[in-house]
């Protein structure tokens, strides 16, 4: 299982800031069991949007946002709210957000920080991958992941190495993460947000929280390998 | 001697590179650092330059230094993380040295540790932050630190990138976090260089042009091909090609170049690449 957090409002609220309709997103898979993205926090995250005024464009709770196709053919009954709206803001791992934004022509924001991808990579494989490293930047960074999508994990925009927008690093298979991001943002008009210098990452929160890991979401990805693991070694 | 002194007193300045060896036989290095020390302003002392291992830049820093010759002591994020990073920036001060480089650094890929782990822990803005937080008096994580650092901060810039526009904008980052000077990547194309000084001669920082010498024609198109935002047009390459004397040709090259560029930035950062003797006919061939 993903196990995804919600950013607090002040961070969500600042990420909005300028956009006056907003179409939520959740996701039944992981971000539901983790209580960050489920039906249940889509409304309640709708209510606290309202109150901080903001116009809701629409929501939907979508069967996982890991998974490219199924997030297109989701999102086609509500092609018309989501064109009203300014942005996303989709709530689950940043895998999801990352697929969000690659399928939506929209600006997508993350509500929630990724912090452990439990042994998965999501219920499919795709291009868009996490580091789980607790503390989401694709607000910054169009919906694509700096941390994954640059060899380099740069945060602060691309080396001088990319050539013809390939990596420096087996260019004939990577494109310079880097570039995408500058051509999303370009097409997005959020190219300014390219300007914001990014500390250097906390790594300390790459750690799952100690308190997290007694919860019971945590424990259904890892509990049974744990237990497992204790029997191996009790028999030998 | 920080270079933003030589810059404040409006001085055309030049600097050069020392390649640290890979071992521990300093003389040859030495030697041609001595055949150009009257010649240039500095020294940019490489660190593990294209990823391959080699003698530590912070030491060969130090060896110029107490020879009297001023370095630039060249730092990548490549190799360590923020703790180590850190650390070398107070030892260099201790050490003497007032000029600092941050950069990225190349993959690991580049170079001869193909299966080394790629640190990054940094980035090279964040590396500008980090020692402008030192000078403050202050370490990355808020501790204050007994007696302070001061350095002219110095960074890179690619005006032959494809696209430029997130060049700048990282050369604008790069300025905020404490960037006190920029060299430049090669550039073989003065038109070029004019057209991107245009667009950053609002930012008040001094920039440093980057020269390559040419050692031939097959090295040109190895360039064109091979590395980011350096392109030698056309006829420079038939230039090399037919030239008798590839290193007179190379020589004039060099020189013309830097004729062409000198009046739109503020200093030459010119790297020989092993032909650090002809360093000297260039800077005549360029009247500096």
């Amino acid at each position: 299982m993903l196990v995804s957090e919600q950013k607090p409002l002040e961070e969500i609220l600042r990420s909005l800031e300028g956009e006056g309709r907003v179409f939520l997103l959740g996701c039944r898979g992981c971000a539901e069991a983790c209580q960050t993205g489920g039906e249940k926090e889509v409304l309640a995250m709708k209510e606290t949007l309202e109150g901080a005024g903001k116009e809701i464009a629409g929501w939907a709770a979508l069967d996982f946002l890991c998974q490219k196709g199924l997030v297109k053919t989701g999102l086609y009954p509500f092609e018309d709210q989501i064109v009203s709206a300014d942005s996303i803001l989709t709530m689950c791992c940043g895998i999801g957000v990352q697929v969000t934004s690659s399928v939506v022509g929209k600006v997508t924001h993350p509500a929630c920080n990724t912090i452990s991808l439990g042994g998965s990579r999501g219920e499919w494989w795709g291009s868009e991958r996490c580091l789980e490293c607790g503390d989401c930047l694709l607000d910054l960074t169009g919906g694509i992941c700096p941390l994954t999508a640059c060899t380099k994990s740069l945060i602060n925009g691309p080396c001088g190495g990319a050539r013809d927008g390939r990596c420096e690093f087996e260019p004939e298979v990577r494109e310079c993460g880097w570039q995408l991001i500058y051509e999303r943002l370009k097409k997005l008009d959020r190219l300014h947000k390219l300007r914001e210098i990014s500390l250097p990452k906390d790594f300390a929160r790459m750690q799952p929280p100690k308190d997290l890991r007694g919860t019971a979401f945590w424990s259904l990805g890892q509990r049974q390998e744990e237990r497992t693991g204790d029997e191996t070694l009790g028999t030998l | 001697m920080k270079l933003s002194e030589l810059f404040n007193d409006g001085k055309f300045v030049i600097t050069t590179e020392a390649g640290p060896p890979k071992g521990v036989d300093v003389e040859r290095m030495l030697e041609d650092v001595e055949l150009l020390r009257e010649r240039v302003d500095a020294f940019n002392v490489t660190d593990q330059q294209s990823s391959v291992m080699r003698l530590g830049s912070l030491a060969v820093s130090a060896l110029l230094k107490r020879r009297g010759i001023e370095p630039v002591f060249q730092v990548t994020c490549r190799d360590r993380n923020r703790i180590a990073l850190q650390s070398d920036l107070l030892s260099a001060y201790v050490l003497g040295i007032e000029n600092v480089l941050c950069l990225t650094g190349d993959y690991v890929s580049l170079g001869d540790h193909l299966g080394a782990k790629p640190v990054f822990d940094l980035d090279s803005v964040s590396l500008l932050l980090t020692a402008s937080r030192l000078q403050e008096g202050y370490d990355l994580a808020g501790r204050e630190i007994a007696g302070s650092p001061t350095f002219c901060l110095g960074a890179v810039v690619n005006p032959g990138a494809n696209p430029l526009e997130p060049q700048i904008i990282k050369m604008e980052k790069k300025i905020e976090a404490g960037a006190r000077f920029f060299q430049t990547q090669a550039v073989y194309e003065p038109e070029r260089f004019a057209a991107f000084m245009k667009q950053v001669e609002g930012f008040g920082v001094p920039v440093m042009v980057g020269i390559i010498l040419l050692k031939s024609a097959g090295m040109a198109r190895f360039m064109n091909r091979n590395v980011a935002g350096i392109h030698v047009p056309d006829h420079l390459i038939v230039e090399m090609e037919e030239a008798k004397d590839r290193a007179e040709m190379s020589v004039e090259i060099a020189g013309r170049l830097i004729r062409e560029m000198k009046g739109l930035c503020q200093g030459v950062h010119i790297m020989a690449l092993g032909w650090e003797k002809y360093v000297p006919t260039v800077l005549d061939a360029a009247g500096l």
